[in-house]
């Protein structure tokens, strides 16, 4: 009994082992001329950036892109705590300053170089009979904002400050709203699917959230400019990226007018360079 | 004896084990840890997720024991089914769990469009963690009740009903008692596993403190903004789940 379990055993880490030679010889013989850029990415640029990434591919061979889509707030945890990372895209500038006071942007590139705008979301049957802001204080609403925490979160609080702020809204309607809020997720990615299902009935999300498929399951309400919060989200190198030439490049096709056509596509507002 | 080449092994691995769960406690300083005990994030979490675990245990149980005792004495046909579909959520990805959850459960789900007449919605309630949490524990009760109940020796049970004991009364007096040990361990896997829920969680019941936000979502939150709160309820959970292997341990130990 005893020995056949410790032959199980070496037998195991001996399969471990040759798993991780194989995984190691496949990476080497790869091209040795290309590159991975590995891209961080906010959440709510899933959709654009999976298209920009592709198209910039087509034109550059020599090059992978390789995205990670999260929270900005849990993709700057990651880099703090020491991820291989050639470039950071963030929803807010305040994840982006964070980083670049610890040191690790490479400050000349960081740059703002998109808008993004909150809206209102339903879905397309609309249960609740949700046309406006107006309409969320109701009682019985099921409404889904993010977490303090992340980005669009954050801005819709200060949307329902500013409201709260405004006589024709007031306090009270903000207390109302936020307690209709059955549920604050921590990334918007996992928002439009709680209002496809029907489980929500109304969520704050950016405008950009709701690509044009989402849009045979749920209505986009915009949000008067008054109140709304125009979110800008910087981009830059990491100081300790190989690739700094590949990143430039990158950065550039993103702000060229490919990358703004295709960001233009989704909703945001590129900021010129 | 253990030859040189398995001891290496055997520290290598235990290592790889233990560096990160150490490293949890590296990273805060005790006061810092007891500052964030006092939070109400972490204070919510806490009683959330053992009002949760002690509710989804006690189903489990009122429900697992009967099934349990059954496919462990009676042979009918479909048993081989009814055992695979109860061990289906050991090797179910949370995910798969909570998609399929909320498509039964969900406000346009198969029975959930009819309870949404009702007026009864399961999504978003502390209702819908304890579904999430029982769906993915009754495994690991059942099948250690099932393997102590097959271990109770067929004697006495016969001797009980040879003496005139009703078949109710010879799994009360005799057989439930002979499996004790093997039914608190079972019991205590099913409300550690339960604590430890996540992934079903996050999908079905959503993510609001005080109402659905368990130990694990509190986790996963904060660490979005303050690292200490998620570093100190990690340390709970690592204690807690010590705990829970050491005291199946003993319990265990002392019957067999």
């Amino acid at each position: 009994m005893k020995t056949s379990t410790s032959a199980t055993l070496v037998a195991i880490c001996l399969l471990v082992i040759a798993g991780l030679l194989v995984a190691g010889c496949t990476t080497t013989t790869e091209t040795p001329e290309q590159t991975t850029l590995t891209v961080f990415t906010a959440a709510s640029l899933t959709g654009a950036f999976t298209d920009i990434g592709k198209a910039y591919e087509a034109q550059n061979e020599n090059v992978k892109v390789d995205f990670v889509f999260d929270g900005s707030q849990t993709l700057r945890t990651q880099i703090e705590q020491g991820a291989n990372v050639d470039i950071f895209v963030s929803a807010s500038t305040k994840h982006m300053k964070a980083l670049q006071d610890g040191g690790f942007m490479d400050n000349s590139t960081v740059a703002p170089f998109l808008g993004n705008s909150l809206a209102l979301v339903v879905p397309v049957d609309n249960p609740a009979t949700i046309n406006g802001l107006a309409d969320l204080n109701r009682s019985g609403v099921k409404l889904v904002i993010g977490t303090k925490d992340v980005p669009f979160g954050d801005y819709t609080r200060q949307m329902f400050e500013k409201m709260a702020a405004d006589p024709a809204y007031g306090p009270a309607y903000k207390d109302a709203v936020m307690k209709n809020v059955v549920s604050e997720e921590t990334a918007v990615s996992s928002v439009v699917p709680k209002l496809a299902l029907g489980e929500a009935d109304a969520a704050i999300v950016y405008k950009s959230d709701v690509s044009k498929d989402d849009l045979t399951k749920v209505t986009r309400i915009e949000i008067p400019a008054q109140y709304n919060v125009v979110a800008t989200y910087p981009l830059g190198i990491l100081a300790e990226s190989p690739s700094k030439a590949e990143a430039e490049s990158f950065i550039a096709f993103v702000r060229g007018p490919d990358g703004s056509a295709i960001l233009t596509e989704y909703g945001f507002d590129p900021i010129p360079a | 004896m253990l030859s040189l080449f398995t001891t290496v092994l055997l520290v290598i691995f235990l290592l790889f084990i233990t560096l990160p769960v150490v490293s949890l406690f590296l990273r805060i300083s005790p006061e810092a840890f007891f500052h964030s005990l006092t939070e109400p994030v972490v204070l919510d979490a806490l009683s959330l997720s053992f009002v949760t675990a002690t509710v989804s245990t006690v189903i489990v149980v009122l429900f697992g024991t009967p099934l349990a005792l059954v496919n462990a004495r009676r042979d009918y046909t479909g048993r081989e089914l009814v055992d695979t579909l109860t061990d289906l959520p050991i090797v179910l990805p949370p995910a798969v769990a909570g998609l399929a959850l909320l498509m039964a459960f969900g406000r346009r789900g198969v029975i959930g469009q009819y309870l949404d007449i009702f007026g009864i919605h399961i999504g978003f309630t502390t209702t819908a963690v304890i579904l999430a949490q029982v769906f993915v524990a009754s495994p690991f009760y059942i099948r250690q009740a099932r393997a102590s109940f097959e271990a109770v020796d067929r004697l006495y049970e016969d001797a009980a009903r040879t003496l005139g004991a009703s078949p109710g009364a010879v799994a009360l007096r005799i057989t439930i008692p002979l499996a004790w040990g093997g039914l608190v361990s079972g019991a205590i896997l099913s409300f550690a596993r339960a604590l430890g829920e996540f992934g079903a969680t996050i999908m079905f019941a959503g993510n609001f403190q005080g109402r659905t936000q368990t130990m694990p979502l509190a986790i996963y939150t904060t660490m979005q903004g303050d690292m200490n709160a998620a570093i100190s309820l990690s340390i709970i959970l690592v204690v807690i789940s010590f705990a829970v292997i050491s005291a199946v341990k003993v319990v265990t130990r002392r019957r067999y």
